[in-house]
């Protein structure tokens, strides 16, 4: 833990950010609570946290409200945590601007390693454009990926698919999103391809040690699984 | 410049309308021909045979071949469908059989003898009609028709042979035809197949050949043939060179109109105007100017007959009033844009006709300004059409009303005898004068002219000096005669003509008034209940009927049974009248050409979006149906539609939004419900896992086997009220699919992982074919559904066993199957293990029995199905079976 990162939780119930204090603190996270929407907002402007965990379901107004308000002026990660469970809400929810979403009740592993990967930047940004996850290296720069040391070839658009999973690497990717990025804008109901090179880079990636790297999440999107 | 070459738009437009319509009718063939034994059958016949060799789908409606050798021998090979036998007064007819033909749906059917009179009973009263019925189903029509049938041309071949054709078509079914062609032989070969004994058997060969075959005869017949073929080619060849952009003639900008009215020539007059009219290339219209005077029945109904024979033939029917006839007719030719008016030659009386301001041909010529007017000889040149008996022509009413004029004559000179020597003989001119005025209020208008004539001689006779004598003496005498005799015409003239005029207003009031009742009391309903009650009172005061109204359902089919506002009911056969009408759009029943033997007159209920339904009226007693009552019949109709379409779409919204409503209402509930429950296992959990890492580091192993509990249990508990929520949302019918393509191994292996906690990974044996194409699914909703059955697999046998997972594709059906190696189903609870809160024999404690609810919830979302069954060789199977959409896999 080199510097102090912040966290802001938006949720109304007390015990919830009571445990995520008590879960973050020993993390290394400096924890700012909010208990509504609207002081929400109001911390978020004024402390300006590293990231954000975002309940849907608040007292005074939606959190999908508080979604588009922040996203007017901020681009700080959020990770939505809710009881909703259906598909569309978690769509609405990632499509008005939430990195990540997960639902109660959660692990805390599983909630760490969501909020470490929201906050990470696209690896085109840092210094050293090289993704490792298990066995997979992706370098970005000179477009090698290997698999195992042993260089594995891809076609343009599997390797296309693959570098859009990495910029976001730990994060849910929507279909939408990925389709636009490889197929381009009007591609976003040609939902058979993405199954099919998603199955092919599968293939290709995945050794039976290395078990699953590309999750799916049924309805919404691709993940592609990062590890420390 | 370029102006002329540029195709006019409404043609194309036209053009195209036709063109679109003409791809789902059916095509039309017709050969056609001059006379019969032309070998129209035999023509067509062969033509069948060559599309049958082609593969299509040919089947014969009707054929007649009058046992002619050579037709028969045609007909091998051909299936027909057998003829419907219908029963009328003991007689057993054969018709073709329309409903089996719309049964069978082949792709061509042969009609004979397009002009053939069906028999009493059937469908439509005319073949003709059932073989539009085909083309408008969409079935290919061969029919044959001979030119002597053509409707416009019956008068010239009742001219030419003497013969009087009763079965008529209207030429708009030739126009209709896609293709025409001409079956021609000469007069000679005609008759002398005649002779040979191929056209008719044995003693009507010889009768025909005198009557019809006359060579004369045939030689008009074929001439007209041919024009007529002619001048349908002409039509296409136009038709075509206009859309086409080549330089064609183009429409003259002539309009014809013609004056139809009760009399038996309008007939004539009305199919002069059409062959004049086609010939032209230019449209018509059809005027009838309703004058006070009162139309008997038979005139009535000789009415609406001209006019729908020029509604069939193709003109626009236009109705004005007016007791000046020519002035009307010239008024609504202006407002149409008439530039030719046709009008009979006067037959009457021309000194009579003089009193009337002239002929009604020579008040048109004179006032006729711009508008040519065409003078037709009909009943003259015709010769067929004898002179009316006096009688009839007057009518018995005027006899009647002549008789009480003589009487009301002889009752005033009484009155003047009796007061004369009181009074004077001056004064009694006034007594018969108040005769006059008194009964012109009452009278037809040549009966008062009687009465004024009588008067003024009997006033002469008995009354002015010399008496007994019609001579008078003195000049005063005289003048008081003649002006008496002038003021009594004119006050008896002007008399009546108020009281026509007057009758004549106060119609057209009832009839408006009628309507703005209707319409009032439908404004004031409460209800479409209320609405249509009220409709069905105003329909039955004014037509003196009985009304039944069906409705149609949401899915634009008719209703079983009549809505309560019916104040008649009908019968299995009347309610397939109504549902002709329905779905047609048409009038049918009682006074219209389909199922006119039907007891009722059945009107669609319809507006330009939506068909609503059928009004049925029934009249007791009434023999006659005029236009005039069948428009007004018609407007109720429509207004009773647009009623019941707009209380129609104010339940829809309605509906709308209450779902709507209960739709947000039951999502915040089931939130705030799950949001209550999950919140605390959330703490729960997360308060475990925070407690693992001390627990382990301290070392307390019994700690730790607690927390472990603890954990197990909250894992179960959020499985439970997960389930308790899903089977909420699927018992509400709220499970809105979210359908997208996958894998289905892809599906199978990610359902795995999910329960990774409670089944082990190495348990669960997946088999599944590579080449699997994609699916169509909710994948999320799939997953939880296989899931449910891991966890009940696992729950159901020893531990360690293996669980058995496949995927197959079969045909359009998706078979997922789970099976485990347990002690498998008891016996007989292979259906309830799917109902709610069904515990199975020797399950675990704690589960809730929605585990499995939940899977046949999401299968039969998916529109399938699931089963259990035990394996033959042990353990509980249970197969999913999803009628998917697939791909054949893009790559």
């Amino acid at each position: 833990m080199t510097t102090e990162r912040t966290v802001l939780v938006i949720d109304d119930e007390p015990p919830i950010r009571r445990l995520l204090r008590l879960t973050l603190e020993p993390q290394g996270y400096r924890v700012f609570e909010a208990d509504n929407g609207q002081l929400g907002l109001q911390e978020a402007a004024a402390r300006r946290p590293d990231v954000i965990v975002l309940d849907l379901g608040l007292p005074d107004m939606d959190g999908v409200t508080v979604l588009k308000r922040l996203r007017e002026w901020s681009q700080t990660p959020v990770l939505v945590l809710s009881v909703r469970d259906r598909e569309a809400d978690k769509v609405a929810a990632l499509d008005n601007g939430a990195d990540d979403y997960l639902t109660k009740p959660f692990g805390t592993e599983e909630l760490l390693a969501r909020m470490r990967a929201v906050q990470r930047r696209a690896p085109e940004a840092q210094e050293e454009p090289v993704f490792v996850s298990g066995d997979l290296t992706v370098d970005l720069a000179s477009r090698t990926v290997m698999v195992k040391k042993k260089e594995v070839h891809l076609t343009a658009t599997e390797y296309a698919l693959l570098r859009e999973l990495v910029r976001h690497a730990g994060r849910v990717v929507m279909h939408a999103q990925l389709l636009r990025a490889v197929w381009g804008p009007n591609s976003e109901n040609q939902s058979q391809y993405l199954r099919v090179y998603i199955t092919h880079l599968r293939k290709k990636l995945e050794t039976t040690t290395s078990g699953k790297l590309i999750q799916t999440e049924p309805g919404i999107g691709y993940r592609l699984l990062a590890s420390e | 410049m370029t102006e002329p070459s540029r195709p006019n738009p409404d043609a194309l437009l036209a053009e195209i309308q036709r063109e679109e319509q003409s791809a789902k009718r059916g095509q039309l063939k017709i050969f056609f021909g001059m006379s019969p034994g032309v070998g129209k059958t035999y023509a067509m016949l062969e033509a069948a045979r060559v599309q049958k060799a082609e593969g299509v789908d040919v089947m014969i409606g009707i054929v007649e071949t009058h046992g002619r050798v050579e037709t028969e021998a045609l007909l091998a090979g051909l299936p027909i469908i057998s003829r419907k036998k219908i029963e009328y007064r003991g007689v057993t007819l054969q018709e073709m059989d329309i409903d089996a033909i719309l049964a069978r749906r082949p792709a061509l059917v042969l009609v004979d003898e397009l002009a053939h009179t069906n028999a009493p009973g059937s469908r439509h009263p005319k073949r003709y009609q059932d073989a539009l019925e085909l083309l408008d189903a969409g079935i290919n029509v061969y029919a044959t028709l001979n030119v002597q049938h053509l409707e416009s041309r019956l008068d010239v071949v009742q001219q030419i042979s003497g013969v009087v054709v009763r079965e008529a078509v209207p030429d708009s079914v030739l126009d209709q035809a896609d293709e025409i062609e001409l079956v021609d032989v000469t007069p000679d070969q005609l008759r002398k197949r005649l002779a040979e004994g191929k056209v008719y058997m044995g003693e009507r060969a010889a009768t025909a050949s005198e009557n019809f075959f006359r060579e004369e005869t045939l030689t008009a017949l074929r001439e007209m043939a041919l024009r007529t073929t002619a001048e349908h080619v002409d039509q296409e060849l136009r038709d075509v060179m206009r859309t086409k952009r080549i330089g064609a003639p183009w429409k003259s900008g002539q309009r014809l109109g013609v004056g139809v009215g009760p009399s038996p020539f309008s007939g004539q007059l009305i199919r002069w105007t059409r062959r004049i009219a086609a010939a032209m290339d230019a449209p018509w219209v059809a005027v009838y100017v309703e004058t006070s005077a009162a139309l008997n029945e038979d005139e009535k109904r000789r009415l609406t007959k001209n006019l729908s024979l020029a509604r069939q033939l193709g003109a626009e029917v236009v109705m004005t009033t007016g007791d000046d006839v020519a002035g009307a007719l010239l008024e609504t030719a202006h407002q149409q844009g008439v530039t030719e008016i046709v009008v009979g030659k006067p037959f009457g009386n021309p000194l009579l006709e003089s009193l009337r301001g002239g002929s009604l041909a020579s008040r048109l010529i004179r006032r006729g300004g711009d508008i040519d007017v065409h003078v037709v000889s009909g009943a003259t040149r015709m010769g067929a059409r004898a002179r009316r008996p006096w009688t009839q022509h007057i009518g018995m009413n005027l006899l009647r009303d002549c008789a009480v004029g003589v009487g009301a004559v002889v009752a005033a000179t009484a009155v003047g005898w009796l007061l004369e020597g009181v009074t004077g003989y001056a004064a009694i001119s006034l007594v018969y004068l108040l005769c006059v005025v008194l009964l012109a209020m009452a009278l037809n208008r040549w009966a008062v002219l009687l009465v004024a004539t009588l008067s003024a001689l009997a006033w002469n006779y008995l009354f002015i000096p010399p008496i007994y004598t019609f001579r008078i003496t003195s000049a005063h005498d005289l003048m008081m005669f003649s002006m008496f005799f002038v003021v009594a015409l004119a006050m008896g003239h002007i008399t009546h003509q108020l009281r026509t005029r007057e009758t004549a207003e106060r119609r057209r009031e009832r009839r408006a008034s009628a309507l703005n009742r209707l319409l009032e009391s439908v404004t004031a309903s409460a209800s479409l209940e209320d609405g249509l009650a009220r409709a069905v009172r105003e329909v039955d005061a004014l037509f003196r009927s009985r009304t039944v109204v069906l409705l149609a359902t949401a899915e634009e089919r008719l209703e079983e049974t009549p809505h309560p506002a019916s104040t008649f009911s009908i019968d299995a056969k009347e309610r397939a009248v109504a549902a002709w009408a329905f779905e047609r759009g048409q009038a049918a029943g009682r006074f219209t050409d389909t199922l006119p033997d039907a007891q009722g007159l059945y009107l669609p209920l319809q507006t330009s979006k939506n068909k609503l339904g059928v009004m049925g009226v029934y009249f007791e007693g009434r023999d006659t149906w005029t236009l005039d009552e069948n428009d007004l019949l018609e407007t109720f109709a429509g207004q009773i539609a647009v009623m019941t379409e707009s209380y129609r779409s104010i339940e829809t919204v309605q509906q709308a939004r209450v779902a709507e409503e209960s739709e947000r209402l039951h999502r915040t509930l089931l939130d705030s419900v799950s949001h209550e429950l999950k919140t605390p296992l959330a703490v729960i959990g997360a308060a475990t896992d925070g407690l693992d890492t001390v627990v382990k580091d301290a070392g307390l192993p019994l700690t730790e086997t607690f927390l472990g509990e603890i954990k197990a249990a909250n894992r179960r508990l959020n499985r439970i009220v997960t389930n308790l929520l899903d089977m909420t949302r699927i018992d509400s019918g709220r499970l809105p699919l979210n359908l997208e393509w996958g894998e289905v191994r892809e599906l199978l292996e990610s359902a795995v992982s999910q329960v990774e906690n409670e089944v082990s990974r190495e348990r669960v044996h997946i088999t599944a074919p590579e080449e699997l194409p994609l699916v169509r699914l909710d994948f999320g909703l799939m997953e939880q559904a296989l899931c449910n059955l891991l966890v009940n697999a696992v729950e159901h046998s020893p531990t360690a066993t293996p669980v058995e997972m496949s995927a197959q594709l079969d045909g359009g059906t998706l078979l997922l199957r789970i099976r485990d190696h347990g002690p498998g189903l008891a016996a007989g609870e292979e259906k309830k293990v799917f109902e709610k809160f069904f515990r199975g024999t020797g399950s675990r404690p704690g589960g809730t029995g929605l585990g499995l609810s939940i899977v046949q919830g999401i299968a039969r979302a998916h529109h399938g199905d699931i089963d259990a069954e035990n394996s033959p060789t042990g353990g509980a199977v249970f197969t999913i079976r999803l009628p998917v959409e697939t791909t054949a896999r893009p790559v």
